[in-house]
């Protein structure tokens, strides 16, 4: 049994009329231990695609299953524990809460587990020493830079060692000396057993992960994008749980 | 989340729209401290009221007074016996509901004169020595006259410090101690000895009132400058019943009748034999509970030795006393109103900044959402942050109503000083938690059933 399924997932928008179909019968299985980039154009669902993994979204038609659980079946405090638990997300726009600053930004989701003061400190700075802003901890948000609120993203999205990590371009604002660093922290996290699902424009960060999904108005394409075929050892979308 | 972590958020939210939040709060603050003041108002009304019920003899009196004949005995008027000595025996040997009696005679326009000076006095009864238990009298200097002076009919007389001033002068403007025993003064040209003197009455506030200003510096007199008279000085700030009771002038029940009465009713051609007719008879009951089975014995006993002719009445103070615990009553009714409208006025203020702030933190809601906070999580951040403002208003509230009492005694410098009590300033606290759990309910449901994606895209 897959970590993930997602079975014909629809998302559909409706605007004045118009439908939009964000996602348009998507199914595909994440294992355990998996290390995936979403790669394709702006605007053909990608961002919903990884709030509809990340059990923030509901899909408009369609199954979700994680570890066993049918997403839409579960309760509210089930799925809060879950987002909290076993998933951490690291959003394209960074989402940090600009009236508290960085270590307290880290700190939310142990906020919500329950986690007492001293603990939520310490674990709180290392995962900003995994990021490398630990002196940066007492700075508001809107004090750093674009790629170091990045990196305050993706440490709160660590914070609870969480199952997953779902990151929505990750190293888009990072030069790539630091973008490389992320990605090295995801590689060792996949070597601890972490599954990571990333999305990116960039064919190089995609080619450096061992599979690839590529999404067209909403589907997955089954095409293979000629720019990454050159540097594909394997094909674009590739066989599931084969890297684990 | 726990509840120490939502009740430092709230305190940090507030902080950061300090001005926002002040005035927010300002409407629980204004309401706490009015229902506050309000029941201090009614509880120092009430604690006067107390004080001159005792001050007159407390709700155990009843008085026999004369009456009027019902329209189907008017033929029997000259039959008609009036309240008198026989009365009293009477009501002695047959009533045993009643513990005390006192028989009274007042002698109406009466002029009396000493040390120069003539006054009316208020009061001048004819009584017997029992009418200082009887009316809650202490004789501080000197003596009551006794059943002797009463045997003999003495001229002799027992007054209140009203009177000692009037004639004597007033000890606090004179600046000395003024005790006029055996002095001689004049009712109606008849020579008195002052046997006694009361002490003086005044409620707890008056004394209070009266101790600070003796310790103000006196208002200097412009040497040369013609004597005036400064307006109303302390007498009568002990409020009426007091200012009765200071005013009594007492003198024996027979000296009363020899040398006042009989031979007024010689004059007019009355009867001067058979008993003296009395103006009322006063009696006292030991029980409350036995008022009604007690009038209703002196009635019976009444009825039969005035030969079923009805020309007396009962007065007690019951009416007196219900009057005035239905203006507190009143007093307290629209007073608590009032409260609870600006308490709820001041709810309505904390859901409407309540339901604007969520408004504002769409996004930080999601994102909250996102990381894991339940729709419990959220909604008791928002539930406790509205009750911070209300609690943080109650406490300043309670502060501000100690202010407020102040400014209400300095305004009303009466025997009814407004009085702060525990149970109120608890209840005020309370109902400004209560108003603030209310008025967080609406914007916390809000708040808490947001979508995180949703709440996430809005701006
Ligand atoms: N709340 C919404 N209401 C209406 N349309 C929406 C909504 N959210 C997304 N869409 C539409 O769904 C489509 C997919 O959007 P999505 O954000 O998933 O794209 P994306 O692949 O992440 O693009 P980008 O690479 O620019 O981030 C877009 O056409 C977008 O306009
Ligand atoms: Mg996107």
């Amino acid at each position: 049994m897959a970590l993930l399924e997602l079975r014909d997932v629809h998302k559909t928008y409706h605007l004045g009329g118009e439908e939009i179909r964000a996602l348009d019968g998507v199914s595909m299985d994440i294992e355990a231990g998996e290390f995936i980039s979403i790669i394709g154009p702006s605007g053909s669902g990608k961002s919903t695609l990884m709030h509809i993994l990340g059990c923030l979204d509901s899909p408009s038609r369609g199954t979700i299953k994680l570890d066993g659980l049918m997403i839409e079946k579960a309760t509210s405090r089930q799925l809060a524990s879950i987002r909290n638990q076993k998933i951490g997300f690291v959003f394209q726009f960074f989402n940090l809460l600009p009236k508290l600053n960085v270590l307290q930004n880290v700190e939310l989701p142990m906020i919500y587990a329950g986690a007492n003061a001293k603990e939520r400190r310490d674990r709180a700075m290392e995962a900003l020493q995994l990021v490398q802003l630990e002196n940066r901890a007492k700075h508001r948000p809107s004090q750093l830079s674009g790629g170091q609120q990045q990196r305050v993203a993706i440490a709160r999205a660590l914070v609870n060692s969480p199952r997953i990590v779902f990151a929505d371009e990750p190293t888009g604002n990072l030069d790539s000396h630091t973008g490389e660093a992320i990605l090295n922290l995801f590689r060792t996290l996949t070597q601890q057993g972490r599954t990571i699902v990333l999305v990116t424009h960039d064919p190089e960060i995609a080619a450096l992960t061992p599979r690839r999904i590529e999404i067209r108005d909403g589907k997955i394409s089954v095409k293979v994008d000629p720019r990454l075929a050159g540097l594909d050892r394997v094909p674009a979308v590739a066989e599931p749980g084969k890297a684990a | 989340m726990n509840l120490w972590s939502a009740i430092t958020l709230g305190f940090k939210e507030i902080w950061s729209h300090k001005f926002r939040s002040a005035l927010t709060m300002l409407g629980i603050i204004l309401g706490v401290s009015s229902l506050v003041a309000m029941s201090a108002l009614t509880a120092g009304m009430e604690k006067g009221m107390k004080e001159a019920l005792i001050a007159i003899g407390g709700l155990q009196k009843i008085r026999v007074e004369r009456q009027e004949l019902p329209i189907e005995q008017r033929h029997l008027r000259d039959q008609a016996p009036g309240v008198t000595m026989d009365d009293l025996k009477a009501i002695r040997a047959s009533a045993p509901l009643i513990h005390e009696i006192s028989p009274e005679m007042r002698l109406q326009r009466a002029t009396v004169t000493a040390n120069g000076k003539t006054i009316r006095p208020f009061m001048l009864n004819g009584v017997w020595p029992e009418a200082i238990a009887m009316n809650e009298h202490v004789v501080e200097h000197g003596r009551m006259f006794n059943e002797i002076d009463d045997e003999m009919a003495r001229s002799v007389c027992v007054i209140g410090t009203e009177t000692r001033d009037e004639l004597f002068g007033d000890p606090e403007k004179m600046g000395h101690e003024v005790i006029p025993l055996g002095e001689t003064i004049y009712i109606n040209s008849v020579p008195f000895t002052i046997i006694g003197m009361f002490q003086h009455y005044e409620s707890e506030q008056a004394k209070k009132i009266r101790e600070l200003k003796a310790k103000e510096p006196k208002v200097p007199v412009v040497p040369g400058a013609p004597k005036r008279n400064r307006g109303w000085g302390g007498g009568r700030q002990g409020g009426f019943v007091f200012y009765i009771k200071n005013a009594m002038i007492y003198i024996p029940l027979n000296t009363m009748w020899i040398k006042f009465k009989a031979g007024n009713a010689m004059q007019a051609g009355l009867s001067t034999t058979g008993t003296p007719k009395l103006d009322n008879l006063q009696l006292k009951i030991g029980d409350l509970e036995t008022l009604t089975p007690a009038i209703q014995q002196v009635h019976n006993v009444l009825m039969s030795s005035h030969k079923g002719i009805e020309d007396f009445t009962f007065r007690t103070q019951e009416d007196w006393a219900e009057q005035i615990a239905n203006q507190i009553k009143n007093a307290r009714l629209s007073g608590g109103m009032i409260a609870a409208i600006s308490l709820l006025v001041g709810g309505i203020g904390i859901m409407n900044i309540m339901l604007a702030s969520i408004t504002e933190r769409v996004r930080e809601i999601g994102i909250r959402k996102s990381v894991g906070a339940t729709t419990f999580d959220v909604f008791v951040q928002i539930v406790v942050e509205s009750m911070v403002i209300a609690l943080v208003g109650g406490l300043l509230g309670l502060i501000t109503s100690f202010g407020l009492v102040q400014l209400l005694r300095s305004l009303s410098p009466t025997d009814n000083a407004p009085l702060i009590t525990a149970s109120a300033m608890l209840v005020a606290f309370a109902f400004s938690a209560l108003v603030g759990v209310v008025a967080g309910l609406i914007p916390a449901v809000k708040a808490s059933r947001l979508h995180p994606i949703q709440a996430l895209r809005y701006d």
